[in-house]
């Protein structure tokens, strides 16, 4: 009985993680067809940020939920206005772009950061469930990925800026007919996503040693899971994290943590055989 | 004059003698040249940079005790940038154009391989300073970095007398980590234990929530963790983060090699134990002049680690053997060394095993506390038995192969 709910906060926490680091990129990627291979490092600078503030003494808490989204969500603003807005539409160009800034921003954490391991102590400490301990951090993941989802389907359905970025984000000649500027509309979502990547850096700089090259880890599991998830925001991103986190965790811990991974990317081979346009392209139709 | 091939190519010959000649000749009276290959960049240079510091720290020391043979020693260094591809190119242009003495070098186990023919083939002695996985048996090499056998044979009866007799390991999914842990399980057996878990990990393996719920269902008395690199780390921390360090001890082989000791905060890291040949907090003359002669060579001592004594310790060793043999000549510097040459330095005395060109030398059980390694007990003079047990350089000199070590 204790394992089995030990075992299910593993898997809650596995698909949290999963929404949590693909976030930023459902919107760059998902919303925008922005192929965002700095993904990975926008991460890091969240975490990195995060590191820096607790290092000044601010509340860790304050530095991962408030600061690390701010510093990324600017540095996305800048990055955006600088090159990203001249490439909308042409998604391999962003893609060779976004590599080289992937590559620019692993140079200068090396420079500034060193090219070491940094990082945090977790904030929560464990708690037992029965004869077990658990890591309680994990449960603060999964409060701020619910949280997150729950976050973004409200804005994308409730405010009026969801309503005009989704119409901007199908149909750009419309959305400016309409009188609202597309430019103004890119940047701002292009910003949000970029802060939605920091705060998932933040979030999860107390779980890892942080490397100037830790995004590596990270961009694959995004991807195979935005893509997955296919053509639906929220729901594609829910869907396909609760599968591949189920399959991962069920494995890593039968087995071990590779043929966790191995598991994941068999599932994700198979889910895009029979469904090549991702799971809500199938189901949730429509939603958001 | 006729010019025909034969008396072409004899001038020439006779023209190119002479030319080498005085180069020849100031080559025996120049400096002595000791080639390095190192990562000082690159996500291994956190090894790298202090070993560096560590080498250019032993040579100064030998220039200003007046050199070597009355020669002076200078530093080929290069760079490889933690990539495993520059370490052939840059072996290959230290014995081909610098000519090099002796080098000194490499990092991974990997790296080591990478090069070890290359300098065997062109004659060059080489010098690798790392704790590694045992078994590599070659005349032209030297290795004084801690083998598993001399870690594990003390480390894992002394950290199951703290705990008890039912130990999980945890290694990392390359060749250290896999025959490091075969030893563990080997100790832990003669020492009446029971190894109940064996689990490896790739190195970008940084989730280890599902590992510490399995270790849960078997409770374990201990856990032993050879777990390498940045992503590992994430391991001792979502240990503490999920309270098990309250409940199961930890040991661990590699744990603070590289100083992560002080990148783990001091709740983290507080109670693991380690045996290692070196630490900054051993209190003996010889390791309190390196850190008075480190501070004042570059100031900050904090970024002294064991690798980068064990790298010294290996100039030091070189510089001892070429002025034993009276030249830097290869195989009269080898015979020196194998004449149980022994030197004494920060990591206590070490001297050179004739049989396997290994070294016997003190290895210390240590705790980690508030970000230090408190000496529990020191050990001295432990002879690498596993390599010894299957690598007899005397009787077969022509030997040159690493035993993967059979348990």
């Amino acid at each position: 009985m204790d394992l089995s709910v030990v075992i299910l906060i593993e898997v809650l926490y596995a698909i949290a993680s999963l929404a949590l680091i693909s976030a930023g990129l459902a919107v760059v990627f998902g919303m925008m067809k922005v192929i965002n291979l700095a993904h990975g490092e926008f991460m890091v600078l969240g975490g990195y940020a995060t590191i820096t503030a607790v290092g000044l003494g601010v509340n860790i808490f304050i530095a991962m939920l408030i600061i690390a989204p701010i510093v990324v969500g600017l540095f996305g603003l800048v990055v955006e206005r600088l090159v990203f807005r001249h490439l909308y539409g042409r998604m391999i160009d962003t893609m060779l772009a976004s590599w080289g800034l992937s590559l620019m921003m692993i140079g200068g954490f090396k420079m500034i950061f060193g090219n070491t391991t940094t990082g945090v102590a977790g904030p929560i400490p464990g708690f037992s469930v029965g004869n077990y301990q658990v890591n309680g951090y994990n449960l603060f993941v999964i409060v701020v990925s619910v949280l997150l989802l729950v976050a973004m389907v409200a804005v994308l359905r409730g405010t009026r800026f969801g309503l005009v970025a989704r119409g901007t984000m199908q149909r750009s000649d419309m959305a400016a007919a309409m009188g609202h500027s597309p430019d103004r509309v890119y940047m701002t979502t292009f910003a949000l996503g970029s802060a939605l990547a920091g705060l998932a850096g933040g979030v999860m700089a107390p779980l890892v040693g942080l490397v100037p090259t830790a995004g590596a880890a990270f961009i694959a599991k995004a991807f195979i899971t935005v893509i997955a998830g296919g053509p639906v925001l929220v729901a594609g991103l829910a869907s396909a994290a609760g599968t591949f986190g189920l399959v991962n965790q069920v494995f890593s811990f039968l087995v071990s943590p590779v043929v966790g991974d191995v598991a994941l990317l068999v599932a994700a081979v198979v889910l895009l055989r029979l469904i090549p346009r991702g799971i809500t392209s199938r189901f949730f139709r429509g939603r958001i | 004059m006729t010019l025909n091939r034969r008396r072409f190519l004899a001038t020439s010959a006779a023209a190119t003698g002479a030319l080498a000649l005085p180069t020849m000749a100031l080559g025996q009276s120049g400096p002595i040249r000791m080639g390095s290959v190192l990562d000082v960049s690159g996500i291994f240079s956190a090894y790298g940079e202090p070993m560096d510091m560590a080498q250019r720290l032993a040579v100064a020391e030998i220039n200003a005790d007046g050199g070597l043979l009355g020669r002076e020693v200078e530093i080929v260094g290069f760079d490889t940038q933690s990539d495993m591809a520059l370490y052939t190119q840059f072996a290959q242009r230290l014995v081909r154009q610098e000519r090099v003495d002796v080098v000194q070098g490499g990092i991974l186990s990997a790296s080591r391989e990478a090069i070890r023919q290359t300098l065997r083939r062109a004659e060059t002695l080489y010098f690798y300073n790392v704790q590694y996985e045992g078994g590599v048996c070659d005349r032209n090499v030297f290795i004084n970095g801690v083998t598993p056998a001399q870690q594990a044979e003390v480390l894992v009866p002394w950290a199951m007398s703290q705990s008890g007799p039912r130990v999980y390991i945890l290694a990392a999914d390359y060749n250290y980590g896999q025959i490091t842990a075969r030893w563990l399980q080997k100790y832990v057996g003669d020492n009446g234990g029971e190894t109940v878990g064996v689990d490896f990990f790739p190195l970008d393996v940084a989730d280890f929530g599902s590992t510490i719920a399995r270790i849960q269902t078997v409770s374990p008395d201990l856990v032993i963790a050879p777990l390498v690199g940045g992503a590992h780390l994430s391991f001792f921390r979502q240990w503490a983060a999920s309270g098990m360090n309250e409940r199961i001890p930890l040991a661990s082989t590699t744990m603070g090699v590289g100083n992560e000791h002080r990148v783990l905060t001091p709740e983290e890291g507080n109670g693991i134990m380690v045996a290692y040949n070196y630490a900054q907090e051993l209190d003996t003359p010889a390791n309190n002049a390196f850190k008075e002669a480190w501070a004042a060579a570059y100031g900050d001592t904090s970024l002294i680690h064991e690798i980068a004594v064990s790298h010294y310790m290996g100039v030091k060793l070189w510089a001892e053997g070429v002025r034993q043999a009276g030249t830097t000549e290869r195989m009269p510097v080898i015979e020196a060394l194998e004449d149980n040459l022994s030197i004494e330095g920060p990591s206590g005395v070490m001297t050179i095993d004739p049989q396997t060109h290994h070294a016997t030398l003190d290895v210390h059980l240590m705790r980690f506390e508030n970000q230090e390694m408190a000496l529990v007990e020191s050990l001295s003079q432990r002879p690498p038995v596993d390599t010894q047990a299957v690598c007899d350089l005397i009787a077969n000199p022509d030997e040159n192969t690493q035993f993967e070590i059979e348990i």
